[in-house]
């Protein structure tokens, strides 16, 4: 009987014209009239499908090293040959420099750049395969951007490097959010002196300028173990390091709602206190959180490039946005080489389409002005 | 008000026990201890490297370790540092005006400018001008520092803008006149000063353009503009006051990351400051350099978070502390 009714209440107000609408579709539909906003999502989007299929983007794979082309400069793509227009290709470089590494293109071979290729091997969802969206012809080679300086393509380690870069944001988001929900919802749920002694901890957390107890974390870790161990401590790091904020506001937060009269009645009927705080309190604090989430991932991007930059980071030779900048920080290959600082703009343009994103999420999270 | 003071002064000394037990925390689960490095060079021998352990107290337990650096630090003593040979104290000392001196000057460049020209995008909002600016703002709050720094290193070495890169002063710089030096350092700061005040100026104007337009929507704008005031005299001597009040908070957080925020631009641009001394230590595990450090920049966060509460209470009426 009850659910009848339920359902008759849904086929009214949907034919109002969508009159009731959740408060998570209204969000959407603001969010989606934000033109900044949505131009952020879909070039995150894009970078992020970069980076998870990077064995398929990118030509080379992330270790493939070329001694003869060391410093190899952008490759130009041709589409024009003897003034008639042809597929696009490319030439072989030839090192006509070895000690400045100058190259010239050698235009007595033409490259056509082909799809769906046979490159290095790597494996997909259990499958061997070696199909690479695109490639030349051995003896030729592609560099989209450049190659550093083991001759590696910085395209492909831009691909590979993204998946710790980019993906590190979200899962230091996600260990220094729960860490921070919780602890804060604890706080200020029970108040008196175990929110006091909870809150001095976060306090002196806090209190430490954040870079310096990167470094000084990062100096903890032992040198010798394999990258990806390595870059889970990092990610630990950062999400040790980001939680004490948030705890705080939460439990601010957390303190005015557990004043509220649904609490009361959640206890009156008897439910668990964690129950309580997970179940009925948490929950109202989601908006401020999901703003605070998107706003606070370029934070992680950014400490962890920069860490990876000054070489205390994710190390080589496994690739990272940041760890691919460090090689310009000597000056002469910075001035010689200037593609070594792509990966700077692909952090850079990750940071602004997240900034676009995260106001256009809070614009349409906030009740204030809800006016759709 | 100065009990206030005096309360939170109060309460930074058990922060510090904390801030240093934590130091110290991190610093002992480190591999090896801070005569590791020592202990491979082939001209110092067991009986030397005994002697060491002994004379710094690192054959005794941890917890007796602590005690003493702890008791140590509350008479101005955080030890040795292995790398500088030199105190602890000491080698801070000669980092930290450095480091002063190029966040300082960039506060004063950001907020210099980020208020006129917040000012300035409020009362033209959406004109072409407002637009350009908030591209701009956008732009620079999203670029990393340190790769801004290599940028302009970049354009610097190829476009011949001819400024120095790297260090504070010229090799000659000791030869120099007042004036000569004077100039000098000016130009060795142009670059690490614009990598490092973008950011804030970038960010400052946008608050400062949003709080302005908040302002000018109040009721008591339209009823000075009502009795006919100059528009001149409506958004200086009304509106931009009120505007500014918020903006004391965030000059209380960026005091507090005086000494720590520069860290990066300073490594890049390669200034003597105390950030690239902290990462010197932490490759050369220079353990005592390290917890001086972490503890110094603690104290710099809570003094500028405690002067932004005093600045604000001092600014804002409403705003009283028991």
């Amino acid at each position: 009987m009850e659910k009848n009714n339920r359902s008759n209440h849904q086929v009214d107000f949907q034919g109002n014209g969508g009159a009731l609408r959740s408060p998570w579709k209204m969000a959407w539909r603001k969010l989606r009239r934000h033109r900044l906003a949505l131009m952020g999502m879909w070039v995150l989007i894009l970078l992020h499908v970069f980076a998870i299929f990077a064995d398929f983007f990118a030509p080379y794979s992330e270790l493939t090293s070329d001694r003869r082309r060391t410093y190899h400069p952008p490759t130009k793509i041709h589409i024009f040959h003897e003034g008639k227009l042809v597929r696009p290709f490319v030439y072989e470089y030839k090192r006509v420099d070895t000690l400045r590494n100058i190259y010239e293109e050698d235009t007595s071979t033409m490259y056509p750049i082909r799809f769906f290729v046979r490159g290095d091997k790597y494996s997909f969802l259990g499958f061997e395969t070696d199909i690479r969206l695109f490639g030349v012809d051995a003896p030729g080679k592609i560099y989209l951007f450049g190659a550093d300086r083991y001759g590696r393509d910085i395209f492909s380690r831009l691909a590979y490097g993204g998946r710790r870069s980019l993906f590190i944001g979200i899962i230091g988001l996600v260990i220094s959010l729960s860490i921070g929900l919780i602890y804060g919802g604890v706080s200020g749920y029970f108040g008196g002196w175990v929110d006091n002694l909870m809150m001095r901890i976060a306090e002196i957390i806090i209190s430490i300028p954040s870079f310096y107890l990167l470094l000084a974390l990062s100096a903890v870790l032992p040198t010798n173990i394999p990258p990806d161990q390595r870059f889970m401590l990092i990610v630990a790091i950062l999400g040790f390091i980001g939680w004490a904020g948030l705890a705080r506001v939460i439990r601010g937060m957390v303190l005015s709602i557990a004043k509220s009269e649904f609490v009361a009645g959640a206890e009156a009927i008897g439910a668990s206190q964690p129950r309580i705080i997970i179940r009925h309190i948490l929950p109202n604090t989601m908006s401020y959180v999901i703003v605070n989430a998107t706003l606070s991932i370029p934070g992680f991007i950014l400490s962890e490039s920069g860490l990876s930059f000054i070489g205390v980071g994710i190390q080589h030779p496994v690739a990272s946005w940041g760890n691919m900048l460090s090689e310009a920080l000597n000056l002469s290959s910075l001035t010689r080489y200037p593609w070594l600082l792509v990966p700077g703009f692909f952090i850079f343009i990750t940071v602004l389409s997240y900034s676009f994103f995260g106001d256009g999420v809070r614009d349409a999270l906030d009740p204030r002005s809800r006016t759709v | 008000m100065y009990r206030y003071i005096l309360r939170r002064l109060i309460y930074v000394i058990p922060m510090l026990l904390g801030i240093s037990s934590l130091s110290f925390f991190i610093m002992q689960m480190a591999p090896g201890d801070a005569l590791t490095t020592m202990a491979l060079s082939p001209d110092v021998t067991d009986e030397i490297m005994e002697a060491m352990r002994a004379r710094f107290w690192l054959d005794q337990p941890p917890y007796k370790q602590f005690f003493r650096w702890v008791t140590q630090m509350f008479k101005g003593d955080m030890g040795h540092s292995f790398l500088w040979h030199a105190p602890v104290t000491w080698v801070i000392k000669q980092r930290v005006f450095n480091t002063l001196l190029l966040t300082v000057v960039s506060l004063i460049v950001a907020w210099a400018l980020a208020i006129p020209i917040g000012i300035h995008s409020a009362v033209n909002q959406y004109s072409w001008s407002d637009k350009l600016l908030t591209f701009f703002a956008f732009i620079g709050v999203s670029i990393p520092n340190w790769f801004l720094g290599l940028l302009l290193l970049y354009l610097n070495l190829t476009r011949g803008w001819g400024l120095p890169i790297g260090g504070m002063t010229s090799i000659d710089f000791a030869e120099f006149t007042f004036w000569e030096k004077v100039v000098d350092l000016a130009r060795h700061m142009v670059l690490p000063v614009i990598v490092l005040s973008t950011g804030t100026l970038a960010s400052l104007m946008r608050y400062m353009r949003s709080n302005l337009l908040d302002v000018l929507r109040q009721d008591y704008v339209t009823t000075a503009r009502a009795k006919g005031l100059a528009e001149r005299v409506v958004i200086y001597k009304h509106a931009v006051r009120n505007a500014i009040n918020p903006l004391i908070t965030i000059f209380g957080f960026q005091l507090g990351g005086i000494l720590g925020g520069a860290s990066l631009t300073e490594i890049v641009m390669n200034w003597p400051g105390i950030g690239s001394l902290m990462l010197n230590a932490v490759q050369g595990q220079d353990y005592y350099l390290v917890m001086g450090n972490l503890v110094i920049g603690a104290i710099m966060l809570i003094l500028g978070n405690l002067t932004a509460d005093v600045l604000l209470a001092a600014s804002d009426p409403r705003i009283r502390y028991e």
